[in-house]
């Protein structure tokens, strides 16, 4: 029972990793209805700079602004260069040019830094928690509490954001419709700079902890595969559902791989949870929390 | 002045339904299929047939698979490359399995598997629209690979799930040379070209059509979605199949799971967004882009390199390629979402009146 507990907590801390991917997926979606493919690349890119920031000789505490800056001025870029001109497009489109982005991101982070694998100390390791250890004979990584509580507290901040602020009504306006929005007077080009530079922040604290945990390396963009289930449990366009999607999934994976994987031969990490994503929409065909979709004709 | 329809008058209804009513289209096609299948292998070298063309074709086949089912029906899906394996790998057992079993024969029969297969992982659909079912395909995507791997059976027992296809011979004739390989692909993919051009514009096809643009109205018009969706997944991973199964016998030769993989996939769906979304046409233009623009990018990169002497090291040259690649993606997009198909039609709109633009 106890190793039971175990395997179930850590799949929760580390669902609570994958949230924080599928956080900027759902920003992006909720403010503009772009399925951003190009999140992972953010998350590396983001992680990249700020290590090689690092070794250029800059302190941990003058890296962190100076990589948000580099993102914000390349969610700036995205706005002008990819978004504006494809205003309106199906969705199709625009999910297509995000996975050029991609490609392009990628290529440009590794041609800034270099493609070898780095570490990144951000000054909690990956050990268990001794109190626990002690007294409930549970272990629970530092760096997952950590993470979790990193990611407890940009959820909060953003539901906050969106649900209370005039931006995060905008945004939410822009979302249902592109140019009704526009047509209500809501500054489109503000608030896609906004949203994509607030996905690139997210991108950045993701890229950090995963970077810590896994080494800043081209495996990083991969998360985002992790972070897919997530994203169709949840539901695309719910900030509270990328956070519970990502705690199911996470201890689902875990406790599959450990309780179902020998039987099956191992490895089943990777489909799992797209499978038991696709069972729970066979009965919510939006995810556990999207907003309901009515089509009238 | 050349491509002009005026006194083309048609007669009868057989005429009005022709698959290409204006008499330079066909020409045009008749002319574009004579040079493929005869001055291509008699004037092209052994590297560009290898190298690009048969690519380029497998790819199309390919990319109108995946067309017909993202195209003409709606339904997104990311998990191409998984139902090219299928056929691929089911291909592969038939001829391993089945003594005397005619290559061609198995070709059909692991599309039929991949097919399938296809209905198998359409069945979401019914109830998942848009990015929750490309999402959801990706579960066909990551499922059908580690099955590949995981169960021996599949792969003869052979290390990693690695196999190696057997020689394409057809009524006592091998298959070996470039050329030869070239002309079983063509005439391969000439036929289900024809066959997916007639199929979109049979009541089949319309009613894909009915599904992608409203499907309660087409529910309501009384197209029943089931079978139409279900078809159109059918349909779509049969050709992804047998392109599959090309590629791997005629392409590959020897084979892993991992040729495959998720970035395939999203290479074909480049294919028809860039090529055009719902045209036949559109598939062939795409996978020429896509399969010509990595190519000419590292010739021309290399070329620029080697004369202006910049001596760029060899990974920034990959990571330059990379950056392009997705920027002329972008470029692409942007310039003209509907596709190349589209530049196409545009182009033949301005011939029509070319020179007298009034």
């Amino acid at each position: 029972m106890q190793f039971f507990f175990e395997v179930l907590i850590g799949g929760l801390l580390s669902g609570v990793m994958y949230s924080l991917v599928a956080l900027g997926f759902v920003l992006i979606y909720k403010a503009s209805g772009v399925f951003n493919f190009a999140q992972s690349a953010m998350v590396f890119f983001a992680a990249l700079t700020y290590v090689g920031l690092l070794e250029v000789g800059l302190s941990p505490w003058a890296a962190l602004p100076a990589t948000l800056a580099v993102m914000i001025v390349l969610a700036l870029l995205i706005e002008r260069v990819v978004l504006r001109p494809l205003v309106n497009q199906p969705q199709i489109t625009l999910f297509m040019a995000t996975i050029g982005l991609t490609f392009f991101i990628e290529g440009l982070a590794q041609m800034m830094w270099g493609a070898n694998v780095r570490g990144l100390d951000l000054g909690v390791q990956d050990e268990p928690i001794q109190w626990l250890t002690d007294n409930a004979g549970i272990n629970v990584s530092k760096f997952d509490l950590l993470a979790a509580g990193v990611a407890a507290v940009l959820v909060t901040a953003l539901a906050l954001f969106f649900n209370r602020t005039r931006i995060g009504r905008a945004l939410r306006a822009v979302a249902d419709d592109h140019q009704a929005a526009l047509a209500v007077g809501i500054p489109l080009k503000q608030i896609w700079a906004i949203v994509w530079s607030v996905a690139g922040a997210v991108a950045l604290v993701a890229g950090l902890l995963w970077g810590a945990r896994n080494g800043v390396q081209y495996a990083l963009t991969f998360v985002a595969l992790k972070a897919l289930p997530v994203l169709i449990l949840g539901g695309f366009d719910s900030v509270p559902g990328a956070i519970v999607g990502g705690l199911i999934i996470g201890a689902s994976e875990k406790l599959a791989e450990v309780y179902l994987g020998p039987y099956v031969g191992g490895g089943i990490e990777g489909w799992f949870p797209y499978v038991l994503a696709l069972a729970f929409l066979l009965v919510r065909p939006e995810g556990l929390f999207g907003e309901k979709i009515i089509r009238r004709i | 002045m050349f491509y002009r329809e005026a006194g083309q008058f048609k007669t009868s209804y057989d005429a009005d339904l022709a698959i290409f009513p204006i008499r330079q289209d066909l020409i045009g096609v008749a002319l574009i299929v004579a040079v493929a299948f005869i001055a291509v292998p008699l004037l092209a070298t052994p590297y560009v047939i290898t190298g690009i063309l048969i690519p380029f074709l497998i790819l199309s086949l390919a990319a109108l698979g995946l067309n017909i089912l993202t195209g003409y029906a709606g339904q997104l899906s990311l998990g191409t490359a998984a139902f090219m394996a299928v056929g691929a790998f089911a291909s592969y057992n038939f001829i391993l399995r089945i003594p005397g079993m005619p290559i061609l024969a198995a070709f059909v029969a692991g599309g039929i598997v991949a097919a399938l297969v296809g209905v198998v992982f359409g069945l979401p659909s019914l109830r998942i629209r848009g990015f929750y079912l490309a999402v959801a395909t990706l579960a066909a995507q990551f499922f059908i690979l580690w099955l590949l791997t995981k169960v021996g059976w599949i792969s003869n027992y052979s290390s990693s799930g690695v196999i190696t296809a057997q020689q394409i011979v057809i009524l006592g004739y091998a298959f070996t040379t470039p050329e030869a390989k070239y002309l079983l692909i063509l005439s391969i993919v000439f036929i289900m070209a024809l066959a997916a051009k007639n199929l979109a514009r049979s009541n089949v096809g319309r009613s894909w059509m009915a599904v992608r643009d409203m499907d309660v109205a087409a529910e309501v018009i009384g197209i029943r979605l089931m079978p139409a969706k279900l078809l159109a997944f059918a349909v779509s991973s049969f050709y992804c199949g047998v392109a599959g199964a090309l590629f791997a016998f005629a392409y590959l030769g020897t084979v892993e799971p991992e040729a495959f993989s998720l970035d395939l996939s999203f290479r074909i769906l480049f294919m028809v967004i860039i090529g055009g979304v719902g045209t036949v046409l559109g598939s062939f233009l795409g996978s020429a882009f896509v399969v010509l623009l990595p190519v000419l990018l590292s010739i021309t990169v290399r070329y620029l390199d080697s004369n202006l002497g910049l001596r760029i090291p060899q990974s920034m040259i990959s990571n330059l390629e990379l950056m392009l690649f997705g920027g002329f993606i972008i470029f692409f997009l942007i310039v003209e979402p509907h596709g190349l198909a589209r530049l196409w039609q545009i182009a033949k709109e301005k011939l029509r009146l070319w020179p007298f633009p009034h």
